[in-house]
């Protein structure tokens, strides 16, 4: 009684105009314009603003006009386009399976007791702190022709007698922007598959000891499926991540050599911005969005048969 | 067929004794119950005979093997956990089944003792269900289904009864004492509620601080409790205790108390003789005090002042002052009394305990 007796007095002290907000549906609105102006202004508009930029023949100091499909039947005649397509899915496929295994197999480690435990964690995250650009640089530098320290110590240990060109031959190019990637994504998979692993009980693992489970049968049959939801969100996220990774490719190989490591962004950045040939980089740039639609789709739908269950 | 010894059985951790020199012998087709307050030592002897918990020194063997090295799987052991512990992802046959699949049994096999268990458990419609659509009786029923399949030499209990809710809980219990009964497993359950212990167990062993306080059946422990604790610990309403003096009269040994003065009758004086002018703990059970009538000889009358009247229904409990000391003293529900009230109370002189001030042993 004395909270609505309460609620009714304030409620006359409001001004009419406030006490609109009374009702859920202008409430319910006030609340989701702020969202919606932001989403309209930043992604939703830019978004559409794109798909005009990719049917147009806009280049840099030309407006251009309506040209239809036609930028996009020119790349997909484009190997490097095709070469960049490879590439993506390529580079997106090893370093989520190498991401996830390594993280996984890290945060079973970190989930055990031990001395220092909080620090170590902390360290874990290192790499996924650090600004991509700062720390792609020092790996640019790890990896450089002349200063290779990577060289150095292979030379030192006597496994190569001459240098190897690590960013100067396509396919060891593609190779070490894989092996960054997997260094800089590896502690968001390991922090979030821990995080995982400290909401499954000891007691379900305990049970099955007593069940008769070795320790390897205990991760197949108890970890591994209640640690699914958490680990196909990570997968999810990782995933559109890699797919539309731009930095570390820009700063390391800049797409070469000769083209051979460009990703979607890098791409489409280099023929839109670096050439000039807006609509065609805009067209690229879409081309992304049916592949990540598709993988994103197919994973929610997993999810929430997984969450079902 | 299953005993399981416990010998000298210690457990550290890191600098904390928590199981001191546990000695058990538990018989074959026994139900063992393991009680007392929380950090007592009890979960942890559990989990030591379960070989979820390393050994510090000391021995557990089962059917005359030792077992201290021996992984919790092949112990052919089954437990049931405070939480259940139920494989979330598997539906109740599942989690039932999982022990036997890891055992590698036939399939028929698998499903035969599955619609046994379920059977006797009542829980044949819920086979197909989730963990999680489950009540906590039917999860706490999938929990002993998933031990009984197994069919092992020995039941481990950990607190499976309390998250609970009361009703329920007296419900299980008795279901509980049914089981086994009925399988005649060998069981070890382990509660920090007495009446539990006292309902369920063959013999019950108090255990406090890491020390086994008393071993014995039910009614053993609650006519000659071994010591203060035990006295206190085991039997609802707890015992009243009363810090007096021994002194001796004409051969007779009277307990001096302020407001209280009682003649020790005479298996109790002899034991007390000795102990003429030292400080002692009286013991006396609610129920085991009554209001005074013109019948009960005056040795063992005192005069008390009711301060709260708790009406139970089948009874009355009266907390009543007698000097210093406060004495409960269980009454006929029919009595008119209030709070205020001057009584003269009376005890039973044979169930009288005494336990020394110091060491709070039995006398």
């Amino acid at each position: 009684m004395a909270v609505t007796a309460l609620s009714a007095a304030e409620s006359k002290r409001l001004s009419p105009r406030l006490r609109r907000l009374e009702d859920e549906r202008w409430l319910a609105m006030a609340l989701l314009t702020p969202t919606a102006v932001l989403l309209g202004l930043f992604i939703a508009y830019p978004f559409f603003e794109g798909v005009l930029l990719s049917l147009s023949s806009t280049r840099v100091g030309d407006p251009g006009h309506f040209v239809g499909l036609k930028n996009f039947h020119k790349i997909w005649d484009d190997s490097i386009f095709r070469t960049t397509v490879w590439n993506t899915f390529w580079y997106t496929g090893v370093t989520t399976v190498f991401k996830l295994a390594l993280g996984l197999w890290l945060a079973i480690l970190l989930n055990r007791h031990f001395k220092g435990k909080a620090i170590v964690r902390a360290f874990i995250l290192l790499p996924f702190i650090i600004p991509t650009v700062l720390s792609t640089f020092a790996w640019k530098w790890m990896f450089d022709p002349t200063f290779s320290v990577i060289n150095w110590t292979l030379f030192q240990l006597g496994f190569i007698t001459t240098r190897i060109n690590w960013l100067g031959d396509p396919d060891l190019a593609m190779t070490s922007i894989i092996v960054i990637n997997i260094w800089r994504g590896v502690p968001f998979f390991a922090i979030t598959l821990l995080a995982g692993l400290q909401t499954i009980s000891p007691e379900l693992h305990e049970a099955a000891a007593i069940d008769g489970a070795r320790p390897w049968a205990r991760f197949w049959h108890v970890t591994w499926p209640l640690l699914m939801p958490v680990t196909l969100v990570v997968v999810l996220f990782s995933v559109i991540q890699t797919f539309a990774d731009f930095q570390l490719v820009y700063v390391m190989t800049g797409g070469g050599p000769a083209n051979a490591t460009h990703l979607f962004a890098t791409y489409a950045y280099q023929l839109g911005i670096g050439t000039g040939l807006l609509s065609e980089g805009a067209a690229i740039s879409l081309a992304m969005f049916p592949f990540l639609f598709v993988i994103v789709v197919v994973q929610l739908l997993y999810i929430r048969r997984v969450e079902t269950r | 067929m299953a005993e399981v010894s416990i010998r000298k059985l210690n457990k550290m951790f890191d600098v904390t004794h928590v199981v001191k020199d546990v000695d058990l012998e538990i018989r074959d087709k026994e139900f063992v119950v393991l009680v007392g307050p929380s950090g007592c030592g009890k979960t942890t002897t559990l989990r030591m005979v379960a070989g979820l918990e390393a050994i510090s020194s000391g021995q557990i063997l089962i059917d005359d093997s030792v077992v201290n090295e021996v992984p919790p799987m092949d112990r052919d052991i089954a437990m049931v956990f405070q939480n259940y512990a139920l494989y979330p992802h598997m539906s109740v046959a599942g989690n039932m089944a999982f022990g036997l699949k890891m055992r590698k049994f036939a399939k028929p096999e698998i499903e035969t003792r599955i619609k046994r268990a379920a059977a006797i458990l009542g829980i044949e419609n819920l086979l197909e269900r989730k963990p999680r659509q489950l009540s906590g009786g039917q999860r706490q029923r999938v929990a002993l289904g998933r031990a009984i399949v197994r069919d092992p030499k020995v039941f481990l209990f950990d607190e499976p009864l309390s998250n609970l809710d009361a009703k329920l809980r007296v419900q299980m219990r008795v279901e509980l004492k049914k089981l086994h009964e009925r399988l005649g497993t060998t069981a070890i359950y382990v509660t920090h509620d007495q009446v539990e212990a006292m309902t369920l167990g063959d013999r019950v062993v108090v255990m406090k601080d890491g020390w086994v306080q008393q071993v014995g059946d039910p009614l053993e422990l609650y006519n000659t409790p071994a010591n203060r604790f035990v006295a206190g610990f085991i039997g609802s309403p707890a015992m009243n205790f009363i810090e007096a003096t021994l002194g001796e009269n004409n051969g007779t040994v009277i307990a001096e108390a302020p407001g209280l003065r009682l003649t020790l009758p005479g298996s109790l004086a002899a034991r007390a003789r000795t102990r003429a002018g030292r400080a002692v703990t009286l013991g006396i059970r609610p129920e085991d005090v009554h209001i005074a009538t013109d019948r009960d000889s005056p040795e063992f009358c005192f005069d008390a002042t009711v301060e709260v009247v708790e009406q139970l229904g089948s009874e009355i409990l009266l907390d009543t002052r007698v000097g210093p000391a406060t004495v409960v003293a269980s009454v006929e529900p029919t009595m008119r009394i209030r709070s205020n009230d001057r009584l003269r109370l009376s005890l039973k002189p044979e169930r009288l305990h005494l336990f020394d001030a110091e060491t709070e042993a039995a006398i």
